[in-house]
């Protein structure tokens, strides 16, 4: 049964594809875009490297992604008119249904971990489970909603754009983690960490983990960007090496790092957006206010890092 | 120390590239390609390495799945019907509010619900609610309005973040798995989010705590006095209070 795990989750990918294509698509109708033709392109790459990744030669990919970073370079990735609705319309949806609204959200966890525990293909499941939930989730917002089909495709297609370029940072970072990985990056990060940090200590290591998630998203204002250096140098050598759990400590690096982006001036979107948004006088009221919570938070997180990894 | 510093260069990159904000997508892109051309392959190895790596990784973006779901529930009112759920909070002390909602949006991250909390909920609800709600037990001094408009917005940064690892679709949480697993580590988002689910309880409790402090120190702000419609429109003149 599990080796149909891999064609399956081979199969979420191509659907990854077709919802990246069909913005891609409607991207280059959309005569309100004033860059449909590089936006389009833009999302057709995208939805290529999904949808035919496995068939296509690594290089032709890596050629591809290029191009993806050199439109997105270029600011050619822009959003037309997008269809949200009239305040109308969503009104009478939450008139009419209520909070069952919140339904299909639900499921989609529900559904999502109820098949990762019960199926049965092997180490794909996971990844695979969501796919499935996603699927599940929307047929069950479409049924309840009682949405024209062009409304549900036209609804896919705003919220890719509305995440936008962006949304695929994650992506590009595990890429560049990987890159990292096979230059050797973590060995020199962990061997100019070693003089610091005694190499057969745990607690140093989860100390020396966390700071250096903390202060690298201070430092670039992106926790992603932060746990993929972050993890091969630290990490790995000086916790999950001597015996950490991969799962606990990955989980909590991460939120570590997040202490990190409540005091960063450089996290502009969390920090500087309400200021502006607020009408603030303090440029830094929010970051004043969020530093003790941050301080306490990163503490504990340390505490239990330490104590519940090993 | 040996040359192999130089593999250092992509971080370098990183750094300096999200410092001066250029495209982050590109300088991520040129940081790869940098570190792997010091590391001495050539350039046809590097666009093969770059090809598999992403192509292995396509797992991290596989939350771009459940947008249309979360797209067609927005378009039929999802935010209209959080704002009435919100409401419901009328009769609260602000930072029992600011509890609460904080709470509900670690709840709506934790089922994947994608809402950008300062546009579209801060400003326009726990902002003028808290603010109500400090206005209807005590006199608001002008430095404790700007505390009540850091308090909204950590509220929402709170609950945003320790809730969104609770989700076994989120970026993040994909971002871990396919980093861990490149690294030789494989671990699944389900263990991941539920690895999530004690700190997400923690900072509700920390978050609680902190709010509960608030409220004390608004009390000791000013004197009780009945209801009175708050008047946010009134200019103050101090700039920075000291303290």
């Amino acid at each position: 049964m599990s080796d149909i795990g891999p064609q399956l989750l081979e199969a979420t990918f191509v659907l990854v594809g077709v919802l990246l294509g069909i913005t891609g698509v409607r991207s280059l109708l959309n005569k309100s875009n004033p860059r449909r033709f590089t936006t389009a392109a833009f999302w057709l790459l995208l939805a290529i490297t999904f949808a035919f990744g496995a068939v296509l030669p690594y290089w032709v990919t890596g050629v591809l992604i290029l191009a993806i970073g050199a439109l997105s370079l270029a600011r050619g990735v822009k959003t037309g008119k997008l269809d949200e609705g009239t305040p109308e319309e969503r009104a009478a949806g939450a008139r009419r249904l209520r909070s069952w609204i919140f339904l299909p959200a639900l499921a989609l966890a529900g559904i999502a971990v109820l098949i990762s525990t019960l199926a049965p293909f092997g180490e794909v499941s996971g990844t695979l489970s969501i796919g499935v939930a996603s699927v599940a989730a929307l047929g069950i917002a479409w049924a309840m909603t009682r949405a024209p089909a062009g409304v549900v495709v036209a609804q896919g297609d705003r919220m890719v754009q509305q995440v936008g370029p962006i949304g695929m940072l994650p992506q590009f970072l595990a890429m560049l983690g990987v890159v990292f990985t096979s230059a050797g990056v973590g060995e020199v990060v962990s061997n100019g960490i070693a003089g610091i940090v005694p190499e057969d200590s745990p607690l140093a290591g989860v100390i020396a983990y966390c700071v250096g998630m903390a202060l690298f998203t201070i430092i670039v204002g992106n926790t992603f960007a932060a746990f993929t250096v972050i993890t091969a140098g630290i990490g790995i050598p000086f916790v999950i090496a001597l015996g950490g759990d991969p799962v606990v400590v990955g989980a909590l690096a991460m939120t570590a790092g997040f202490c990190g982006t409540l005091v960063t001036p450089m996290a502009a979107n969390f920090n500087a957006l309400p200021v502006a948004l607020l009408e603030m006088k303090k440029p830094y009221g929010v970051i004043k206010a969020q530093a003790p919570l941050a301080a306490v938070l990163f503490v504990i997180q340390v505490a239990l890092m330490y104590f519940w990894a090993f | 120390m040996g040359p192999d510093w130089l593999v250092l260069i992509g971080v370098v990159i990183i750094v300096v590239g999200f410092l001066l904000k250029l495209d982050v997508i590109a300088v991520v892109i040129v940081a790869a390609i940098a570190t792997a051309l010091v590391s001495g392959l050539s350039f046809p190895e590097i666009l093969e390495l770059i090809g598999k790596a992403w192509t292995d990784n396509r797992a991290v973006s596989l939350f771009l799945l459940t947008l249309p779901m979360i797209a067609l529930s927005e378009r039929y009112g999802l935010k209209e019907q959080a704002i009435v759920l919100i409401n419901r909070l009328q009769a609260l002390t602000p930072g029992r509010f600011l509890t609460m909602y904080t709470v509900l949006r670690q709840l709506t991250g934790i089922f994947g619900i994608r809402i950008s909390g300062m546009v579209q909920f801060v400003r326009p609800i726990v902002h003028p609610m808290t603010a109500a709600a400090a206005a209807r037990q005590a006199e608001v001094s002008p430095a404790n309005e700007e505390k009540i408009k850091a308090e909204s917005a950590l509220s929402e940064n709170i609950g945003n973040f320790f809730g969104q690892n609770g989700f076994v679709a989120a970026s993040g949480v994909l971002l871990i798995v396919g980093t861990l697993d490149s690294l030789g580590y494989p671990v699944s988002p389900e263990q991941i989010a539920f690895a999530s689910l004690p700190m997400i309880g923690i900072a509700a409790v920390v978050a609680a705590i902190h709010f509960w402090l608030f409220d004390r120190k608004l009390r000791r702000g000013g004197p009780p006095k009945p209801p009175v419609p708050s008047d946010p429109a009134a200019p103050s003149s101090e700039g920075a209070s000291h303290e």
